[in-house]
C-alpha cells in the first residue's frame, strides 16, 4: 500500500511539472503584451517593468527561473495588482472558494446519491421520469443561468417577506453561502444522479443480490448493505476531480454573488494576461486536482478490497 | 422579468414567514443593515472590481482613482460644485514659468504627522523616476526636466520642485502651463510620506494598514475582492465639512445585474445601469438619472504606409455615410449618450464658456449621394475597381461588437464597402493597435485633467496614444501653439483649428459622447458625478433623515 501511494505521488509530481510547462509555453504563445495598458507608455517605462518581472530575459531563462521559484513555492508578484504576491492571492481566496465548494459538493453528493438511488428504485415510473428530466436540465443549463435565476428568486423572496431572509449577494456568513453553493453544486448533482442510477441498475442484476434475496434478507438491508455500497464506487471516482473543479472556484457564481473566491482571479488573469497569476493559479489548481485523484485512488482501496489485493 | 411571479405560488402566510425567519435570521448580523442609514451617516455601495493599485504614484484605473479621491488629497481638490478649491495648499500663485504653493499647517496624515512640502517632493520625484515605471508620469511633464528624467536622461534631483520650508512648495515649469494648478488635484500628484513609504516599500498600499491617509476618509478595512470600508478621517483639516461617517463598499462585482438586484433589495445606495438592466429598472419604476461621463468614442484610422485608410476621400465617404444621431438612438439604446461631433466633448472649457459653444463643431449630415461620389473618387485615386475588405479591430465586449456590426451593415448597404470585424481581447487588441495591425479601430478617450489639451494632443505625431500614426505638421504646429501659450484666446483658437482639420480631413470618425444612466437612493444627497477624478464623489454627500 505504501509503495503504491508513493508511486502515485511521484507520478503526480511529474504531472504537475508537465502542466506547469505546458501552461508556461501556451501563455507565452498567446499574442499580446502583458505590460501594455490602455494609456501608451514610453519605451523606458516598459523596459523598467519588463526588468521588474524578468520579462527582459530570454524565454528559456525565464522558464528556469520560474521553475526554481515554483519549487520553492514562490509564484512572484501579480501584474495587475503590482504590490500583491500571487501566493497571497491564493492564500486569501482559495479558502473562500473551498468553503463554498465543500458545501456545494455536500449538496451535490447527498442529492446525487439520494436521487440516483430513488430513480433506480422507481425505474421507469413517474418519480424516475421527473427526476431524470430535471437531471437533463441540470446538466445542460449553464451555471450562469442558474446563478441569475437563483439571485432573482432571492430578491423576490426578500421583497415578498418584507425583510432580508437571505442575502442577495456578498460574503461573510453561512447565509451568504447557501444559494451560491446550491447553484454551484447543481451540475455535479445532476451528473452524480445519473451515474448513481445506472450504477444501481447494474448492481441490481448481480448474483450476490440474488443470493441475498434468496437468503431472505430484508429489503432495506439488501438496499443499504449490498446495493448502495457496491453502486457508490463509480460515484466516488468522479467525486475526486469534481471536488477539485468545484472548490477552486466557479467564476460565474463568484461574480454574480460577489464572492471573493479564487475563480475570479483565475479567469481575469487570463483576460488580463497576468502571467504570474495565470501560472500560480493553474499550477495550484493542477496540483490540487492531481492530489484529489490520488486521494480517491487510496480511498478506493479501503472501500473496495479488490483494489488492495491487486 | 422571467421569474417575478414566482413567489406568488407560495401561500403568503405569516407562519411560513416566521418559520423562515426563525431558521435563517439567526445567522444574520450587521450584513443586513440598509443601503443608507441617517443615524450613523453610513452609505453602502458596490464597486465593480478590487482596486488594482492604491499607490497614488502608480494608479491609473477608475476604481483606484475613486478610492484614492476619498482617502487622499492633493495640493488642490474639487469642491461640492466641482470647482477647483484649496486642498493641502491654502493658497498658490502661478507665474509664467513657476508656481508657489503655501501649505496649510493643519493638514495631517492619519498617523498624526503633518503633511509637508517634502511629502510632495518625494512623491513627484518618485512618479517621474523611470524605475517607478509610473504610467501617468506624463501628467507631471509640465514640471521642469520631468520628461528628461522620466526618459532616464537626468537624475531625479533635477526635477523642478523644491520644498522651501515645511509649508512652502516651489515648482519651476518647463514652459508656460495655464492649466498647471488643475493638475495638482489629480491622484498622481498626491503626497506620499517618505518615512512611511520606506517602511513598507514593495507592499506600500497593498492593504489598509500599508497606507497612511490625508483625505476626508481613511481606509479602515479592506478584505480583498470582498469589501472595502472607508471611515471619516478625524485628522482631516476640513473634517467639520464632512457629513458622512462611513462609505462601505460591501460588494465587489462587475455584474451589473447583480448590482441592480442588490439595489432592489435595498443593500446599496447607488448603481450604474447598462442596456440590459435599464429595462428592469424601468419596470421597477425607479427614477433613472443621467450623466455624461466626459469620454468620447470614435473610430480611428490607420495612416501607416500602404494602408487604404490613408486615402482622405475614402475616409470622407465613410464620414458622409455615417449618421451619429441614428447611431446613438438605434445602436446604443440607453439614454444619455450624445451624438459624436468632435474629438472635444461638450463639457471642455473654452475661453469664457464651453469650447463647443464658442467654436461649434461641424454637424455631420449624412449625405449618401456625396458619400458615393467620394467613394468613386477614392477608388480612382487608389486605382482599384473595388475597395478590398477593411479590417475593423474592436474589443470583445458585447457593446463594441454590436457597434462594429452596425458599422459593418451600414457601410455595406450604403456604400457597398466590405468590413471584416476583428474581435480581440483587451491585451491582444492593444498589441494589434500598437503594431498597426488594423485599418479601422474602435477607440475611446477620457480626460486626465481639466484642460482641452487632454484631448488636443491625442493626434500629435509624437503622441504614443496616436496608434494610427496620423502625422500632419499643421496639426502638430497648432498643438505646440496651444502648449506654449498661456493666453486662453490663442490656445482655444489653435484648438478650433485642430477641430476643423479633424473634420475636414476626416482624421477620425466621432461616434458618441458617452453618457451613463444610474440609480441613486432617494435619501442619498450630495453625491457628485464628475468628469474628472474620483467619480462618483461621496466626499460632501449626506443622508437625509
Amino acid at each position: 500500500m505504501l509503495r503504491y501511494t508513493l508511486g502515485r505521488l511521484l507520478s503526480g509530481v511529474i504531472t504537475v511539472w508537465f502542466i506547469a510547462t505546458a501552461t508556461f509555453l501556451a501563455m507565452h504563445a498567446v499574442p499580446g503584451d502583458p505590460l501594455m495598458n490602455e494609456k501608451a507608455t514610453t519605451p523606458e517605462i516598459r523596459q523598467n517593468l519588463a526588468k521588474k518581472y524578468g520579462l527582459d530575459r530570454p524565454l528559456p531563462e525565464q522558464y528556469v527561473i520560474f521553475l526554481s521559484n515554483m519549487a520553492q513555492g514562490d509564484f512572484g508578484l501579480s501584474f495587475t495588482q503590482q504590490n500583491r504576491r500571487v501566493n497571497d492571492i491564493i492564500r486569501d481566496h482559495f479558502p473562500v472558494s473551498a468553503a463554498l465548494g465543500v458545501l456545494a459538493i455536500a449538496f451535490a453528493a447527498a442529492g446525487g446519491i439520494l436521487w440516483g438511488a430513488l430513480t433506480a428504485l422507481y425505474r421507469n415510473r413517474l418519480p424516475d421520469v421527473i427526476i431524470m428530466f430535471l437531471v437533463i436540465l441540470g446538466i445542460s443549463v449553464p451555471s450562469f443561468v442558474f446563478a441569475a435565476l437563483g439571485q432573482l428568486a432571492l430578491v423576490n423572496l426578500n421583497q415578498w417577506s418584507g425583510t432580508s431572509i437571505l442575502p442577495v449577494a456578498g460574503w461573510g456568513t453561512l447565509s451568504h453561502m447557501l444559494v451560491p453553493s446550491l447553484v454551484l453544486g447543481l451540475g455535479t448533482m445532476a451528473l452524480l444522479t445519473r451515474l448513481m442510477r445506472s450504477s444501481m441498475l447494474e448492481v441490481v442484476n448481480e448474483d450476490y443480490i440474488k443470493t441475498a434475496k434468496a437468503k431472505g434478507l430484508s429489503a432495506p438491508r439488501i438496499f443499504f448493505k449490498h446495493q448502495l455500497r457496491n453502486a457508490i464506487l463509480p460515484v466516488i471516482t468522479v467525486l475526486g476531480p469534481q471536488i477539485a473543479a468545484i472548490t477552486t472556484g466557479g467564476f460565474v457564481v463568484e461574480l454574480v454573488f460577489a464572492i471573493p473566491g479564487l475563480g475570479r482571479y483565475f479567469v481575469q488573469a487570463v483576460q488580463q494576461l497576468d502571467y504570474t497569476v495565470i501560472m500560480g493559479t493553474t499550477v495550484f489548481y493542477g496540483a490540487f486536482l492531481v492530489l484529489m485523484v490520488i486521494i480517491v485512488d487510496i480511498i478506493y482501496g479501503f472501500i473496495d478490497p479488490r483494489v488492495r489485493l491487486k | 422579468m422571467l421569474l417575478s411571479g414566482l413567489p406568488n405560488f407560495i401561500e403568503s402566510t405569516m407562519t411560513l414567514r416566521l418559520i423562515f425567519c426563525l431558521l435563517l435570521c439567526a445567522t444574520q448580523s450587521h450584513a443586513f443593515a440598509d443601503a443608507v442609514d441617517a443615524a450613523s451617516a453610513t452609505v453602502k455601495i458596490a464597486i465593480a472590481q478590487e482596486p488594482p493599485q492604491l499607490n497614488s504614484m502608480k494608479a491609473t484605473d477608475q476604481v483606484s482613482i475613486f478610492v484614492l479621491g476619498h482617502v487622499m488629497e492633493g495640493l488642490t481638490r474639487y469642491d461640492r460644485r466641482g470647482n477647483l478649491a484649496p486642498g493641502v495648499a491654502e493658497r498658490w500663485e502661478l507665474e509664467d514659468q513657476s508656481a508657489t504653493f503655501w501649505l496649510r499647517k493643519d493638514a495631517k496624515w492619519s498617523n498624526g504627522d503633518p503633511v509637508t512640502a517634502h511629502d510632495f517632493v518625494f512623491a513627484w520625484r518618485n512618479v517621474v523616476n523611470p524605475s517607478t515605471a509610473s504610467e501617468y508620469a506624463f501628467i507631471l511633464y509640465p514640471v521642469k526636466n520631468a520628461e528628461a528624467i522620466n526618459q532616464g536622461e537626468l537624475p531625479i534631483s533635477d526635477l523642478g520642485i523644491t520644498a522651501i520650508d515645511d509649508h512652502t512648495l516651489s515648482v519651476v515649469l518647463e514652459r508656460p502651463t495655464g492649466y498647471f494648478i488643475n493638475l495638482t488635484a489629480f491622484i498622481t500628484t498626491f503626497p506620499v510620506q517618505e518615512k512611511f513609504y520606506q517602511s513598507r516599500r514593495d507592499s506600500y498600499a497593498a492593504d489598509a494598514k500599508d497606507m497612511i491617509y490625508n483625505g476626508a476618509f481613511t481606509l479602515t478595512d479592506w478584505v480583498h475582492s470582498a469589501s472595502l470600508n472607508m471611515r471619516k478621517n478625524p485628522m482631516y483639516w476640513n473634517a467639520d465639512a464632512i457629513k458622512l461617517n462611513a462609505i462601505d463598499a460591501d460588494y465587489i462585482t462587475a455584474d451589473t445585474r447583480a448590482r441592480l438586484n442588490l439595489f432592489i433589495d435595498g443593500k446599496i445606495a447607488y448603481t450604474q445601469l447598462d442596456g440590459e438592466t435599464y429595462k428592469d429598472a424601468l419596470n421597477n419604476q425607479f427614477r433613472i438619472k443621467k450623466f455624461v461621463t466626459g469620454s468620447v468614442y470614435f473610430l480611428e484610422y490607420n495612416y501607416r504606409p500602404n494602408r487604404l485608410t490613408r486615402n482622405q476621400n475614402l475616409r470622407k465617404a465613410i464620414q458622409a455615410a455615417f449618421d451619429p444621431e441614428e447611431f446613438v438612438n438605434k445602436v446604443l439604446q440607453t439614454p444619455g449618450n450624445l451624438p459624436g461631433r468632435s474629438l472635444f466633448p461638450t463639457w471642455v472649457k473654452g475661453v469664457n464658456a464651453t469650447f463647443r459653444q464658442e467654436f461649434p463643431a461641424t454637424v455631420n449630415k449624412p449625405d449618401l449621394v456625396r458619400a458615393r461620389a467620394l467613394l468613386e473618387q477614392a477608388k480612382a485615386e487608389l486605382n482599384v475597381e473595388n475597395i478590398p475588405p477593411l479590417i475593423m479591430l474592436v474589443s470583445d465586449s458585447p457593446t463594441s461588437t454590436k457597434q462594429a456590426e452596425y458599422m459593418q451593415g451600414m457601410l455595406k448597404t450604403r456604400l457597398g464597402l466590405d468590413i471584416k470585424i476583428d474581435v480581440q481581447t483587451f491585451k491582444q487588441r492593444l498589441a494589434k493597435m500598437t503594431s498597426g495591425d488594423f485599418d479601422i479601430v474602435g477607440a475611446g478617450w477620457g480626460p486626465d485633467f481639466d484642460d482641452i489639451m487632454t484631448f488636443g494632443d491625442l493626434f500629435a505625431s509624437w503622441n504614443l496614444n496616436n496608434r494610427g500614426r496620423y502625422n500632419n505638421p499643421e496639426y502638430d504646429r497648432l498643438v505646440r501653439v496651444a502648449m506654449n501659450s498661456s493666453d486662453p484666446t490663442t490656445r482655444m483658437t489653435a484648438m478650433a483649428g485642430l477641430q476643423t482639420i479633424l473634420y475636414d480631413e476626416a482624421v477620425l470618425l466621432p461616434m458618441y459622447e458617452q453618457g451613463v444612466i444610474y440609480l441613486q437612493h432617494p435619501k442619498l444627497k450630495g453625491m457628485r458625478r464628475t468628469v474628472l477624478g474620483s467619480d462618483p464623489d461621496f466626499t460632501y454627500a449626506r443622508i437625509a433623515p
